[in-house]
């Protein structure tokens, strides 16, 4: 505990923040971490995360989140498709024409399956990448992390946070909404 | 009324999930059969066995790399042995990983989450041991990425319109996209294993390949969105994958080969060998982890029946071919259907079709599907019945095509038998070494099939626990 306390005192010389992380509570089914959710949010909190063991549907939605994932993937397999026939087209007509069996140079329905491997490798591995680098993975240390019952968070119990950045946290009372939401424990997030 | 109530009797609907399980007996039977678990003594023997044919595999490419594949049996006219009947084998094994894994998931058939993680690291594995192959084939193996366009010194470039180009492309996708999918889905389930990790090395371990996740609710939004978009893009894939595969036989104009049933028929093939090698995998390392409450019988019956479904289009495609062939007219297709079950390999004809069409229709019996001996005895009679289909294929096809002067005959070496046994060797190597070093069942999918607990929540303000 002591040695991370380390990293955030630099933090905080750059840049004077508030001097917890913020608040979590701990809850210990996923209804009763989408209903605070939603009442986090209902009350103006906007700094607000859930976390869970599991994807839980409608969350995402509680916290008003979207993502641009889809939109990412369907121009990464658009490229990936033109850049599969044009790779194709460039060196069966333009640098290196062969004559095989009569065949037009351009022989377009030869290249489809090139081109439809390359939309699905362009587009998968884009989805992929594009879903670790938005959730800005891989970041090994986060201060949820400090408390020591965030461990069960990849098990069965169910976590809220409240960020000490937004600007209607009130350390008491955060602690007291929270309790007031039903949570089995009410934690300070250290740096 | 009264029907419905005799059909609910008939099939009583067994849980995916044993009753009794919780989100945490989850986690704990699941991580602890890999961190706390005593290692069962099937393990060591499955590992040792494996272990020695991957002796026997690098002995056999060693040799095959300093004399060349002479020391195989191929010769002209059959100038694809062992090596390609492997390949397209193995590339069919991988399949049905992606069928569980991503068509099952777009469908909402929820019993994949059982055993999808398995089934992904088979395809993982499986497509290992059948990229090999070709490239084993290959006179001169050190050169094979001449197959990849690249701009070399000598202005060439890779022939576009041959399908053995296109199988380059595919393979190669397939591989990235099946490690991806099995990759991806594993991060939540390796951070579970970092947060139950005991020792430092092994959290450290964990930590790093989790790549920090930790669940929020942002993450689980765009992990979703990606695990859907691939899923979409791997159903296509794995279709096209093995209709490339059969192009490599279908464009060319050899009796046997030459023909519009191929994709869809080795699709079939492919799904149908992929199931039974899941079964053969699955019924021993369920009961050597006694994981019973999460692969249930119901499983089990499922896939067994997908077997049985997919066996009987592969029927009808055996069928259609030997349609086909009369109905064609053309006097050297009729000779090799005739060759196929009346020549020199007719042996083998008829042992494919006991395999794969006859002992299967037991399949139809729910007592056989349940009991699982008997299963495991008709998976593998199914795997062998497949690679025979494609020892078939691939050499009765070939070694008598037009002119009788050209015919030959081909008979695998002890180095054929060698490489082949020794793919076996590591595929059993990697599978059990997954088993041992990752969660094998998927835990978060898991926990998404248990019914919400009913804690004092429920959209009431609760008063606290």
């Amino acid at each position: 505990m002591s040695e991370r306390n380390v990293v955030p005192d630099v933090h905080r010389r750059m840049k004077p923040g508030p001097p917890i992380f913020g608040l979590m509570a701990e809850f210990a089914t996923p209804a009763e971490l989408l209903h605070a959710t939603r009442r986090s949010v209902d009350a103006g909190y906007t700094k607000v995360e859930a976390y869970s063991s599991l994807p839980i549907e409608g969350l995402a939605e509680a916290l008003g989140f979207r993502t641009r994932l889809p939109l990412i993937v369907l121009i990464a397999g658009i490229v990936g498709a033109l850049s599969g026939f044009f790779l194709q087209y460039w060196i069966s007509v333009m640098d290196y024409p062969l004559n095989i069996g009569g065949r037009p140079l351009n022989s377009w329905p030869s290249f489809i399956p090139v081109t439809f491997e390359l939309t699905v490798l362009f587009a998968g591995v884009t989805a992929v990448v594009g879903m670790i680098a938005l959730n800005r993975l891989p970041e090994p240390y986060h201060p949820v992390f400090n408390v020591p019952r965030f461990e069960l968070a990849s098990d069965d119990r169910f976590f809220l946070t409240i960020e000490a950045e937004d600007p209607r946290f009130d350390p008491e009372a955060v602690r007291g909404f929270m309790l007031g939401l039903g949570a089995a424990g009410v934690y300070e997030v250290q740096h | 009324m009264h029907e419905e109530e005799r059909l609910v009797n008939v099939h009583p609907p067994e849980p995916l999930i044993r009753e009794g399980n919780t989100y945490g007996s989850v986690t704990r039977k699941i991580s602890g059969a890999v961190l706390t678990r005593r290692t069962p003594r099937g393990w060591y023997i499955a590992i040792a066995a494996g272990f020695l044919l991957v002796m026997v595999l690098l002995a056999a490419v060693s040799y095959l790399f300093v004399r060349g594949v002479g020391i195989w049996g191929i010769n002209i006219p059959v100038g694809w042995g062992f090596a390609i009947v492997n390949f397209v084998w193995w590339i069919g094994i991988g399949h049905a990983g992606t069928l569980i894994s991503a068509i099952l998931l777009l469908l909402h058939q929820h019993w994949r989450n059982a055993i999808n993680r398995f089934a992904e690291a088979m395809t993982l594995f499986a497509v290992s041991c059948a990229g090999m192959f070709p490239i084993l084939h290959l006179g001169r193996p050190w050169l094979f990425y001449w197959l990849f366009p690249f701009p070399d010194p000598m202005s060439i470039w890779p022939q576009f319109r041959s399908p053995l180009i296109w199988d380059v492309f595919a393979v190669s996708t397939y591989a990235t996209i099946s490690f991806l999918f099995w990759y991806v889905g594993l991060v939540p389930d390796l951070a579970t294993m970092r947060d139950r990790a005991v020792h430092l090395w092994v959290k450290r371990f964990y930590g790093v390949i989790a790549l920090g996740w930790r669940g929020s609710a942002r993450h689980w939004h765009r992990y979703e969105t990606a695990y859907l978009l691939l899923a979409g893009l791997a159903t296509p894939l794995v279709v096209s994958v093995h209709s490339v595969v059969s192009f490599d036989f279908a464009v060319g104009i050899i009796p046997g080969w030459h023909s519009t049933i191929f994709p869809p028929y080795f699709v079939a093939g492919a799904i149908y060998s992929g199931f039974a090698m899941v079964l053969t995998l699955v019924i021993p390392v369920r009961a050597m982890y006694g994981l019973q409450d999460f692969i249930t019988a119901r499983h089990m019956d499922y896939m067994a029946r997908v077997m049985l479904a997919t066996g009987l289009i592969v029927a009808y495609g055996y069928v259609m071919e030997a349609f086909f062939s009369w109905y064609s007219g053309s006097p050297y297709e009729r000779y090799m259907m005739v060759n196929r079950s009346f020549g020199p390999y007719a042996p083998v004809y008829w042992m494919l079709i006991l395999c794969n069409i006859v002992l299967p229709q037991l399949l139809w019996i729910r007592k056989v599907r349940l009991n699982m001996p008997a299963l495991f005895v008709l998976a593998i009679i199914v795997n062998v019945g497949m690679w025979l289909e494609r020892f078939v294929i691939v050499i009765t096809s070939l070694h008598r095509d037009f002119l009788p002067s050209s015919w030959g005959m081909y008979y695998p070496t002890i180095w054929d038998w060698a490489t082949f046994t020794g793919s076996i060797g590591l595929f059993i190597a990697l599978m059990f070494l997954f088993v041992r070093l990752l969660p094998m069942i998927s835990m978060f999918e898991l926990r998404q099939l248990l019914p919400w607990p009913s804690g004092n929540g429920n959209g009431q303000k609760g008063g606290g626990a």
